[in-house]
């Protein structure tokens, strides 16, 4: 008896006897736009799914996430193995992730603080690939609050552009603004169940 | 230029219900000086036939078309469904023919191949204007209709909220799912009533029979009146619509 | 041969399904906000990109490109995903996909699994044959809850509770959850959800889910959600099942670029959705350490072979077509008999369903004034009016001889000569002496159909033929 691979690759077969050609593809839409200030623009529209979104410079970085954490009362942070020292803030207890943190240790965290892979700023979006300073993807959607540095040089300005620096085997996570569904009569609302805060920093 | 030879395709709908319409595109393209001839062996362009699923009776009555309608300049229809129907699906069920590629709906005919927006119209009323899906998503006439509204003297040019949403004729459909094709009817009826117009115009007689078929039974006070019949109006020579 | 379960078994057929909605006020007005709504919203959204058309064209032959090398790009994400540690399976019908999966729950050990909203799962009728086989499927979508919830069927293929309002989710809520929300704010209903799921999550042990797009490159799968909770699902578990349709692939990991931005702005009317999660098998130390992909046909194979028909198979399930809509508008998803309603169901349904003796797959295709609204929006192009009219010729061949088919070849015969026509013309003009008043109001069936809601003109003194002929013949 044939298996399901050779019935349903059969039929597929069968189905495409009349041979359609395969289209040639029009690439003729955008790879690139002129957007203008890119980090501008980042920052509008992070903000705009209502994330907070603060521009520092490198130095300042250590000072502002001490600054949010403070403010935000967040006393147990996450961070992923490689998170830089300097981040590590005094105000906060630092869980790093090594050995690995439990489901449970995440959910008692106050927040995690990572880096990203790459931001796009066309639509306000930052993704994580599991690279330098983000860690595995448990770390920053269990716990309800998310801080995360981008860099400038970090930040694209439209989709073609970020998936081209992205490598596709690694597991990716594009976040734009904090969770949120529009199933209640089509009303965006924040916070169902990934981290209900977002706060970006913004640094060169 | 010589004038257009143009062969007047009436429509079954308008040839047997609203023969005013025909009319009054034959007084319009005269006056605007094309030589209109309406060859008799025309019946229907099929579409009722298509849109329904049987297709080889439209594939006859495309065919058919061809034949009657060979050797004009132009061939005009005073509705953007039928134009439609000839233009794109008569080559799909027939292969290409003189006569698909040269029909075109009246405001098309007008704007782009006479190249008038003035027509040299009186039509004291408040008017609506409401496009059927057709010209607009099939043909694609876009602007013409309204361009040549604005240029009939005397004429209050409402518009019509909603204007894109269809009426709910669709064919068949308005006896097939006629609850549903009501509901949108319901609707269409509202967004006329609210334009505090006096009459409502369209390119295509099926869906006035069928938005006029509501207003009527609503005794609503509010008549429709095809495109063809308000552009033929003069001041010197009003234009009735004689039943 | 079983019948498919995407359509319900027992549903009317569509014109008789649309008048109880219709007559249905609350259902009207929730659907005529929510369609209103996101139609101005998603309006914006495309009108910011400049190069729109172009990528509806791309996104267009993208698929069309999949579709007519299917078998190609099936076999290279079954090696890439296989290469990177998953299990690719393949699932002929709705009741083998169900049997791959209710294999691999148990396998797991585990009598519960946690579901991120699926509308292939939903196709082949999972929780239920979870449900048959002792193992709990629980819905974690906040709509897809309300409808479970409810104990209801969806109505809508993105937000499958459109049709109820924030006072009915409350009520539902209420009555189902042990937690209450205290009031209908959107807000409050969202954390009750919240609440109710979490612990749901945190120690679920196998998730199912589906997919938006499969990379066959690299065996990347894609899904695109707002709450989060697909997040939960892929990534917190042991175990993950993927269920997804053989068409949702795109070549390369590039052609992505054309999707992730046509999906948001098609469907939530966003520059971005909240999340988007991809994945390839299995990564050590991050996520599922197992990873299933089960491949699923289910009468898609059949719309493929339809010339016409296989368009169709381009869908990537914004629904916008269903919003713009008028005839989804006031009749509501659930009149549709399917997992798929609205205009892409009226097709989809049908092809999946491949049996045009089903009168209520049959009536589909007609619940359509074929008006072009959806065609309009589609960000991959289906010409469903089209394959509506298609589908509708299919239809007829399978009726055979009907009153509507004889009355059809009847007015054929008298168009297909003038002096016929003519003649017939002239009967309908006696019409007019039983009407003065310039109107009728009443007719006999079928026209009767007609007249209970509208006046039909009556018919003039002459026809147009019969006035040019006296005057110009």
């Amino acid at each position: 008896m044939a298996d399901a691979r050779s019935v349903v690759l059969g039929r597929i077969r069968r189905a495409l006897a009349d041979r359609p050609a395969a289209p040639e593809i029009p690439r003729s839409y955008d790879v690139t736009r002129p957007l203008g200030d890119l980090v501008e623009l980042a920052a509008e529209r992070i903000a705009d799914y209502r994330a907070e979104v603060h521009r520092v410079t490198a130095e300042d970085v250590p000072a502002k996430i001490a600054e949010l954490l403070a403010a935000r009362g967040a006393a147990r942070m996450v961070g992923p193995v490689d998170l830089p020292s300097n981040w590590q803030v005094d105000v906060a207890e630092w869980m790093i992730d090594s050995p690995s943190l439990t489901i449970d240790q995440l959910d008692a965290a106050d927040g995690v603080l990572t880096g990203c892979a790459v931001a796009i700023a066309e639509t306000g979006t930052i993704v994580l690939d599991g690279g330098e300073a983000q860690g595995r993807r448990a770390l920053t959607l269990v716990p309800d609050y998310h801080l995360c540095v981008v860099r400038v040089d970090q930040i694209v300005g439209i989709v073609p552009e970020a998936l081209a620096r992205l490598a596709p085997t690694r597991p990716l996570t594009f976040i734009s603004g904090p969770s949120a569904t529009s199933d209640i009569e089509l009303d965006r609302v924040e916070g169902v169940h990934g981290p209900r805060t977002l706060h970006v920093l913004i640094t060169d | 230029m010589p004038a257009p030879r143009v062969g007047l395709f009436a429509t079954c709908l308008t040839d047997t219900f609203y023969p005013s319409t025909a009319r009054a595109v034959v007084r319009l393209l005269e006056r605007l000086g094309c030589h209109v001839d309406f060859p008799m062996d025309q019946t229907c362009c099929g579409q009722m036939h298509y849109n329904t699923g049987y297709r080889d009776e439209a594939r006859s009555l495309a065919a058919k078309y061809a034949t009657v309608f060979a050797g004009y300049d132009a061939i005009v229809a005073p509705s953007g469904s039928c134009g439609g129907m000839v233009r794109e699906i008569h080559p799909e069920l027939h292969g290409t023919s003189d006569a698909f590629v040269r029909t075109y709906e009246l405001s098309e005919f007008i704007v782009d191949v006479l190249g008038v927006t003035d027509v040299g119209a009186y039509f004291p009323h408040r008017v609506t204007y409401h496009p059927t899906c057709h010209s607009l998503r099939m043909l694609g006439v876009g602007d013409k209709p309204l361009s040549l509204l604005r240029a009939v003297r005397g004429l209050d040019l409402a518009e019509l909220p909603a204007a894109e949403t269809c009426c709910g004729f669709g064919g068949t459909f308005a006896v097939k799912n006629a609850d549903t094709s009501t509901a949108m009817l319901g609707d269409k009826m509202r967004n006329v009533l609210n334009t505090g117009a006096e009459v409502l115009c369209a390119g295509d007689n099926s869906c006035l029979m069928h938005i006029g078929g509501g207003l009527s039974r609503l005794r609503t006070g509010v008549r429709t009146v095809h495109l063809a019949e308000i552009l033929a109006s003069t001041e010197e020579e009003p234009w009735a619509a004689t039943p | 041969m079983g019948s498919n379960p995407v359509t319900w078994l027992g549903s009317p057929v569509f014109p008789k399904a649309a008048k109880a909605a219709l007559a249905d006020t609350q259902l009207r007005r929730n659907l005529r906000k929510a369609t209103h709504t996101i139609r101005d919203k998603r309006a914006k959204a495309v009108a910011e990109l400049p190069d729109w058309e172009q990528l509806r064209l791309a996104g267009e032959a993208i698929k069309d490109d999949v579709l007519s090398n299917l078998d190609t790009y099936l076999e290279r994400i079954e090696a890439a995903v296989t290469a990177r540690g998953g299990v690719v399976h393949w699932a002929r019908d709705a009741r083998e996909a169900n049997e791959i999966v209710l294999r691999l729950a148990r396998e797991a050990g585990t009598d519960e699994v946690v579901k991120v909203k699926s509308m292939a799962t939903a196709e082949i009728g999972l929780n239920e044959a979870l449900a048959a086989g002792g193992i709990r499927a629980i819905e974690t979508d906040l709509a897809e809850l309300i409808v479970q919830l409810g104990h209801d069927r969806p109505s809508h293929i993105l937000v499958p509770a459109i049709h109820r309002n924030r006072s009915e989710i409350k009520e539902i809520f209420q009555r189902e959850m042990a937690e209450k929300p205290v009031s209908d704010e959107p807000r409050e209903l969202a954390e009750a959800a919240r609440r109710h799921l979490r612990r749901k999550f945190l120690s679920a042990k196998v998730a199912v889910s589906g997919a938006n797009f499969g990379v066959a490159d690299t065996g990347s799968i894609v899904v695109v959600e707002s709450e989060g909770n697909g997040r939960m699902c892929l990534t917190l578990p042991e175990v993950l099942i993927t269920v997804m349709g053989i068409e949702k692939l795109v070549p390369t990991w590039q052609d992505l670029e054309v999707f992730l931005q046509l999906l948001p702005r098609s469907s939530t009317a966003e520059r971005m959705n909240p999340y988007t999660s991809v994945w390839t098998g299995v990564t050590p130390g991050d996520g599922p350490q197992q990873f299933h992909l089960v491949l699923l046909d289910n009468g898609r194979t059949d719309a493929l072979a339809d010339r016409v028909g296989r368009q169709a198979l381009r869908c990537i399930r914004c629904s916008a077509c269903l919003n713009v809509c008028p005839v989804y508008e006031r009749t509501g998803g659930q009149a549709y008999g399917s997992v798929y309603p609205g205009p892409i169901g009226a097709i989809l349904s049908p092809q999946l369903v491949n049996d045009m003796h089903d009168k209520q797959a049959a009536s589909l295709p007609y619940a359509s004034s074929l008006c072009g609204a959806c065609y309009e929006v589609c960000p991959v192009r289906i010409n469903i009016p089209e394959v509506l009219v298609h589908l509708r010729a299919e239809a007829v061949e399978a009726k055979g001889r009907t009153p509507e088919s004889v009355g059809m070849a009847a007015l054929g015969w008298l168009f297909a000569d003038a002096r016929r026509y003519e003649n017939a013309q002239k009967v309908g003009s006696l019409a007019r002496h039983l009407a003065p008043s310039g109107r009728i109001s009443s007719l006999p069936w079928p026209g009767s159909k007609w007249t209970s809601t509208r006046d039909v003109p009556t018919p003039p003194a002459e026809s147009f033929r019969t006035w040019w002929r006296k005057n110009r013949g």
